[in-house]
């Protein structure tokens, strides 16, 4: 834990400019699907604070994911929770961290087995570059370089505010 | 039995396979509990099949006879995206000739990746786990008199579903607890996951000795037995018992331990009343609590293939 860094630069600032983003654009009765586990608190947050009829959806892309063979399951599987109609929804698929954009390729066909979304935009706090596949967000916090050999997540604070950590990527 | 532990786990401490309840630490237990927990929700969507074991091969490999575990083991299967061949070499292979060993060798040729295997003899799938390349995973599905894991989890699993918490439970399994691998593998979830109280009530012909050490309190009084307890099991009553005279007749051993309304009312009023399947109505148990209330069976066979599904998914997942 010694090696665990929490950054300089502010989460939470990144927050606003997220959400002034997505309050300029997106639909009022946009659906937000948060990934977990940070995915899932920024679709909380940004229910209470954006005006709008917005329903939040929880994704864990577990069973979605491509690297079974080589990183096995999660240890922690958490429940997909879609509780409205994807059928024509707007939705927005709220993660922490852009990365090589597998995750996100996971959550857009985790939603297609519960029904064909109008459209799927994609809102991350952080874009750290680094992608694999052909997958780009429509709104991003901040735009950050990270060393390939750290790994940067979110933290919720005990009194909720957001943290960004960067560790060494957990070993197998 | 370190041998045994040794076997189911990989150097880091996963699940490889899954031969026996006994010996898995609580952690492994409660992650396949926490998993099959997020399979409910898959299970209960229109599209109910997850991308995750695509392209891997398994093969249901029953040398015993058995329908229902067979068939959810093939559900869970499919619902992973896996490629599943269910054989019947009871029928086949076998009665050929061909040794355990050389039917798993001949279909590990044809690239399985996991078997689920169940043998009319106790050990049967260590051997087989024993004998298979280091990536194909093993799944016992009812080995002799010794375990049947996966009932014994999806059990538990449907305990914890009605009862949220392990810690207060009375819990009562009843009946043919001798021949009975459910008991042994439920015996040992329970108590690995701290259930206090666990009772095993039947006739002493059919109660195993020394059981008390496994941790259970004996009864041979059905009515003693299911005082205050939130949980009964029923096990199954096999007629090929009668015939060995460890028992008088159907109709006494249902007079003395068939669960019946009037019986379920001496356990809590919100007690839940477990059967493994295939029941036999009038024998063990009283159709009246079969379809009561009170009754969680059918949602054991629902749960069965949200715990199936976890326990290939952690398997196929864990490697060597």
């Amino acid at each position: 834990m010694n090696s665990q860094t929490t950054l300089d630069s502010d989460a939470e600032q990144y927050f606003e400019t997220l959400k002034m983003q997505m309050a300029a654009s997106i639909a009022f009765d946009a659906k937000l699907v948060g990934v977990f586990s940070g995915g899932a608190w920024l679709a909380d947050r940004l229910k209470q604070e954006l005006d709008g009829e917005h329903e939040v959806g929880y994704i864990d892309v577990s069973f979605y994911r491509d690297d079974l063979s080589t990183a096995g399951l999660k240890p922690v599987v958490r429940s997909t929770q879609i509780p409205f109609s994807v059928d024509g929804a707007h939705v927005v698929i709220v993660d922490d961290v852009l990365f090589t954009g597998r995750s996100i390729r996971a959550a857009i066909n985790t939603l297609f087995d519960y029904g064909r979304p109008a459209s799927i935009q994609l809102a991350v706090l952080v874009d750290r570059g680094g992608r694999e596949l052909p997958i780009a967000a429509d709104y991003i916090g901040e735009a950050l370089i990270v060393p390939a050999d750290t790994m940067l997540a979110l933290e919720k604070r005990e009194d909720g505010k957001l943290t960004l950590i960067s560790e060494p990527w957990p070993k197998r | 039995m370190l041998s045994k532990k040794n076997l189911q786990l990989n150097e880091r401490g996963e699940l490889h396979h899954l031969l026996a309840i006994e010996g898995l630490p609580r952690k492994i237990l409660e992650r396949i509990l926490d998993t099959a927990e997020s399979f409910v929700g898959v299970n209960e969507r229109e599209v109910k099949v997850v991308p995750l074991l695509r392209g891997k091969s398994i093969f249901n490999v029953f040398f015993e006879n058995s329908t229902r575990t067979r068939t959810t083991f093939e559900i869970a299967a499919k619902r992973l995206s896996a490629d599943v061949v269910s054989l019947d070499v009871a029928r086949s292979s076998t009665s050929k000739g061909e040794s355990i060993l050389d039917t798993i060798a001949n279909l590990s040729a044809m690239h399985a990746d996991m078997f689920v295997v169940r043998h009319a003899a106790s050990g049967a799938p260590y051997l087989i786990a024993q004998n298979v390349a280091p990536h194909v995973h093993v799944i016992n599905a009812g080995d002799g008199r010794h375990e049947h894991p996966t009932q014994g989890l999806l059990d538990v699993f449907t305990i914890r579903r009605y009862k949220k918490d392990f810690s207060n439970l009375t819990v009562a399994i009843v009946g043919d607890i001798l021949h009975s691998r459910v008991a042994r593998s439920q015996i040992h979830a329970l108590t690995t996951l701290g259930v206090p109280e666990l009772r095993v009530i039947g006739p002493q012909t059919l109660l195993p000795t020394e059981i008390e050490r496994l941790g259970v309190r004996v009864f041979t009084s059905l009515e003693a037995g299911l005082k205050g307890v939130d949980v009964v099991t029923m096990l199954r009553l096999q007629n090929e018992r009668m015939t060995g005279a460890l028992l008088p007749s159907a109709s006494e051993y249902f007079s003395r331990y068939g669960l019946t309304p009037q019986k379920l009312a001496l356990a809590k009023p919100d007690a839940i009343v477990l059967h493994p399947g295939p029941m036999n109505r009038g024998v063990e148990i009283d159709s009246a609590v079969a379809d009561g209330k009170q009754s969680v069976i059918l949602p054991q066979v629902t749960y069965g293939i949200a715990v199936r599904m976890a326990v290939m998914a952690i398997l196929a997942g864990a490697t060597r």
